[in-house]
């Protein structure tokens, strides 16, 4: 881990276009597995994750170095990835993409089994997510899926922390109830 | 079922989902941090192409893709992915720059060079087909007389071979002098650009001079070629032809 500890930045201020290749490497299962989390299929999920880190190299490459030096580099790009999410969330809703008569997205080529394992799970998870307030939802996969601390997540929604908090607490209460619910059905 | 508890959610929760490959391959191809290549016929064999979004990045004569791997790494310092196909333009413009033997409007993304390297090669891009310069003449053109050697190393790392045509900077005695993929490739690239192979043996003739005009070229330049066997005179130097009344031609600038 290198995003932590600052080492990165000082290495994405130093050189970009060498370093900008492992902040990547690093982050992409991050943003993907927030991304599958809040739109409605993987390809959506993958176009989205690749979409945030295009905006991130444009941006880092108008920035000065100081200015990436201090950069808190997972809420910064956490706060363009949720952008993204909105905003495709809403082209999507306007103009539905084309899915298979059976409502399902096809699988891309390169799901392997156990891939394909993990994205039913994933499909569960959103299911449950979607019946939480949006703010709930960004809030619980920022913090849970994405692993941001408090602060954190308060910078990329724009909301103080303690707010935060209790939006997890009762986003995590409310998919208890809906787990239990599921089970004695 | 027992009360599932916040640790418990939070670990079903969390990431679990193996990030697809062309996710990274799609952010690198599209902010120009790697290069896509494909391959083509061209004038003598086949060629591996490098290009970004911004050009032609990598030119290699060869049909064995990991001999172009290894020197993309090596010159441009990127990685490269397979792709099928050059976008359309772009084969459009490669296509008519390798049958004209001129750059002509390719675009060329040597972004990795130093200023001196693009200098030295915007400079070789300007020799016609089927004639040849020295190293001392692109020095000259770039207001460096000094940097014969300096040419010449930067000659030998041009990423875009053919298109940028290092092959037609010889030596100033005539010999071919040497060439990254070997001294027999460029003699052929140049035969096929119709030299004979007398023009670039060493010691074949310097400057050649019409008794007509008073002007003399290289031996290889346009205008020289068109003199007639008996109006033509031989020089060892520029300072002989201008000695005896001779003015540089303005095409080929011989010095």
């Amino acid at each position: 881990m290198t995003v932590k500890d600052g080492l990165l930045n000082r290495r994405l201020a130093a050189d970009l276009d060498r370093a900008f290749p492992e902040f990547v490497t690093e982050m992409q299962g991050l943003v993907f597995n927030g991304a599958c989390r809040w739109l409605p299929g993987k390809q959506d999920a993958e176009d989205v994750t690749q979409e945030a880190f295009v905006k991130a190299y444009r941006a880092l490459q108008g920035y000065p170095p100081e200015r990436i030096v201090d950069l808190r580099l997972r809420p910064w790009l956490f706060t363009i990835t949720v952008n993204l999410c909105r905003n495709h969330a809403r082209t999507r809703s306007r103009r539905p993409a084309q899915v298979a008569i059976d409502g399902t997205d096809t699988p891309g080529p390169e799901t392997t089994e156990q891939s394909a394992i993990d994205l039913v799970a994933v499909d569960e998870w959103r299911t449950r997510l979607g019946e939480l307030t949006a703010r709930q939802r960004d809030a619980i996969v920022l913090r849970h899926v994405v692993d941001l601390t408090y602060d954190e997540i308060g910078e990329v929604l724009d909301r103080p922390a303690g707010t935060v908090k209790s939006d997890v607490h009762r986003g995590l209460d409310r998919l208890r109830s809906m787990m239990i619910s599921e089970e004695t059905r | 079922m027992t009360q599932p508890t916040d640790i418990q959610i939070a670990s079903l929760l969390a990431a679990d989902a193996q990030p697809p490959e062309s996710i990274k391959r799609g952010v690198m191809i599209r902010t120009d941090l790697a290069d896509q290549y494909t391959t083509l016929r061209g004038p003598i064999g086949g060629l591996y192409i490098g290009y970004t979004s911004l050009g032609v990045s990598s030119i290699v004569p060869t049909s064995d893709e990991s001999e172009f791997l290894d020197v993309h790494s090596r010159t441009v310092g990127r990685p490269a992915y397979r792709s099928d196909e050059l976008p359309s333009k772009l084969d459009r413009l490669l296509e008519k720059s390798l049958s004209s033997g001129k750059l002509g409007k390719l675009p060329v993304d040597l972004r990795q060079l130093s200023t001196f390297q693009r200098d030295v090669l915007r400079v070789t891009a300007e020799i016609p087909p089927g004639e040849v310069r020295p190293y001392g003449w692109v020095a000259r053109e770039m207001g460096n007389d000094g940097a014969v050697r300096a040419v010449g190393s930067a000659l030998g790392r041009n990423p875009v071979p053919i298109v940028i045509p290092c092959h037609r900077v010889v030596r100033s005695d005539g010999a071919v002098g040497n060439y990254a993929f070997g001294a027999p490739m460029k003699k052929a690239l140049l035969k096929h650009e119709g030299m004979t192979p007398s023009l670039f043996e060493p010691g074949s003739l310097r400057y050649v001079g019409s008794d007509t005009t008073g002007i003399y070229c290289y031996p290889t330049c346009r205008h020289a070629r068109r003199i007639t066997p008996s109006h033509r005179v031989v020089f060892r130097s520029p300072q002989r032809a201008i000695s005896d009344g001779y003015r540089p031609c303005k095409v080929c600038r011989p010095g």
